[in-house]
């Protein structure tokens, strides 16, 4: 990329501020004094922004990455001739899956999982697999049947046809369905923090239990700004992952 | 050598092909040929098995296709077909070297064997080589395809109406292509096509199906001078197979040699269509005859054209 491109960029700056104020909410104390006078402390200080940070990427993460993997089986499990029957059955239990609210999936897993990180996970995860699935599938069965049928003519083995063919020319259908999973999956992992998770939603909780407004906002802000960036990291992913000789 | 042996293939019970039994020698170029639905198609499928057959048996130079595991049957023969299925997200020339890396190829042989390909096909190979297919016209998108399908030097090479969705000119030239290649690699070629003109230019043998059977095979000449059924006669074009068959003919079969005619002289292997429609342009019913060199070596009379 050419450095005028670089500073043009607006990930480069919404990526700065972010880190300025994942850093640099302290720094802020005299604002947040000066907004809500009465309210003390101003600045959230249970834990350092940064650590709940790090925790909350962490959960989105293993969650996120768990399901991108379970995701993709899937859609190739149903795509290829063996699982072709189980398509409609998949497309129905991942859709479920997505109406049951988070938070009850949270509620449900406390007593099998108990309190922490995990149950937030299996929320996550749940929550998170629609979006791949459909568009795992959506992008496998979108590779041209003309270029299929001339690949198994050639001899490719149902595998090359996989790795050599559907992947490549599925990707950027299939980046975007796991571009959209990871950001609503950074806004609900806010929630894990009812069940003892840290994530940056913690301070949200906590003023609202104590009446805090400017906690709510620091860890607003924070998750806003943490779920802008990753989409907009996953936009240039896209461009990068675009298959040479398609136009976007 | 391509034998199929009483071979039946059914969809739901009803059969698309039916006790099919044909022998296609080393070399030829043998066209199926019929209306859509005759299974042309399905029968040129089941030679590299894409479509699995219910009874019967197809042997290549004596062995029976299903002792090959499917991969490597289908590696040792080249297949284009009418929507080409060009790999988008590869170069010209890793679509071309599709076969000879699935046969791990030594590089520099498969660099080597896509310029030739290119040459092959009239394309420049420098410039060709490293463009996507979406920068391709539709006649340059099929020239790869054949590309493609002849890249390992397969022993049979299977074409599905491979020029049935170019515009008019662009199949000329490919059909052009097609022979010339043909004529140069002694290939033995399978070609499906729904066009009696297609066939009888470029097949050397004809198989007309009808409803899963065989309704005639023979030469070109042979089915549009006898044909065996109604069918057959109405398919080959009833009322226009006499323009048929003189664009089958030479104008050396009916050249009278010795004389001289004035005006530009057409080539003896010219058809005998391209000499009516050469005398009906210039207003005459005589013209000069030349041989290769250019030579004029005799006359070819309108009387001779339909004795």
């Amino acid at each position: 990329m050419r450095r005028s491109d670089l500073i043009a960029s607006p990930t480069l700056w919404v990526g700065v501020l972010f880190l300025a104020l994942l850093f640099g909410m302290p720094q802020l104390a005299p604002l947040f004094q000066w907004s809500f006078p009465g309210v003390s402390p101003p600045v959230f200080e249970r834990g350092s922004f940064f650590a709940l940070w790090l925790s909350h990427a962490g959960l989105v993460l293993v969650a996120g990455g768990a399901a991108t993997i379970f995701g993709i089986a899937l859609a190739v499990f149903v795509t290829r001739p063996a699982g072709r029957d189980f398509r409609a059955l998949v497309s129905t239990l991942a859709a479920v899956g997505q109406t049951f609210p988070p938070a009850a999936v949270l509620a449900l897993a406390v007593p099998a999982l108990g309190f922490g990180p995990r149950p937030t996970i299996v929320a996550l995860f749940l929550y998170g697999l629609l979006p791949i699935i459909e568009n795992a599938i959506a992008g496998l069965e979108g590779v041209p049947a003309a270029t299929r049928e001339a690949a198994r003519g050639m001899g490719l083995s149902s595998w090359q046809l996989l790795r050599d063919v559907d992947l490549p020319l599925a990707a950027p259908v299939i980046l975007a369905g796991v571009r959209v999973s990871v950001t609503i999956a950074i806004g609900t992992a806010t929630i894990g923090s009812t069940v003892g998770a840290l994530t940056l939603g913690t301070p949200i909780f906590d003023g609202l239990a104590g009446n805090k407004l400017p906690f709510v906002i620091q860890g607003a802000v924070l998750v806003a700004l943490f779920a802008i960036v990753t989409d907009m990291l996953f936009a240039r992913l896209e461009r990068w992952l675009q298959p040479p000789g398609t136009p976007a | 050598m391509i034998e199929l042996d009483h071979l039946v293939k059914r969809y739901d019970g009803r059969p698309v092909v039916d006790d099919l039994s044909l022998t296609v020698p080393d070399g030829a170029f043998c066209v199926l040929l019929g209306p859509s639905g005759c299974g042309k198609s399905t029968t040129l499928r089941m030679i590299n098995r894409l479509v699995p057959f219910d009874s019967g048996t197809i042997r290549i130079a004596g062995e029976d296709i299903r002792a090959v595991p499917e991969e490597t049957l289908r590696r040792r023969m080249g297949y284009a077909i009418q929507s080409i299925g060009l790999f988008p997200h590869w170069t010209v020339e890793d679509n071309i070297a599709t076969v000879p890396r699935l046969l791990n190829w030594p590089r520099t042989r498969i660099r080597q064997r896509v310029t030739e390909l290119l040459e092959l096909l009239r394309l420049d190979p420098e410039s060709y080589r490293g463009k996507y297919p979406h920068q391709l016209s539709g006649g340059e998108q099929q020239r790869i395809g054949v590309a493609r399908a002849l890249a390992a030097d397969p022993e049979l090479l299977l074409m599905d109406e491979p020029f049935g969705a170019v515009d008019p000119i662009t199949r000329d030239a490919l059909q052009n292509e097609i022979a010339r290649v043909h004529a140069t690699t002694k290939k033995t070629i399978v070609f499906v096509t729904h066009d009696i003109e297609e066939a009888l230019r470029l097949a050397t043998v004809i198989a007309i199906l009808e409803r899963g059977r065989l309704a005639q095979w023979g030469a070109p000449i042979d089915i549009v001078e006898h044909p065996a059924s109604a069918f057959v006669r109405d398919f080959v074009g009833g009322e226009g197979s006499g323009l048929k068959l003189l664009g089958l003919r030479k104008v050396a079969e009916r050249m009278r040699t010795g004389e001289t005619a004035p005006g530009a002289a057409l080539p003896a292997d010219a058809s005998l269509r391209d000499a009516l429609a050469a005398m009906t342009e210039r207003h005459t019913d005589r013209l000069p005859v030349a041989d290769g060199t250019g030579r004029v070596i005799g006359i070819v009379m309108l009387a001779d054209l339909v004795r």
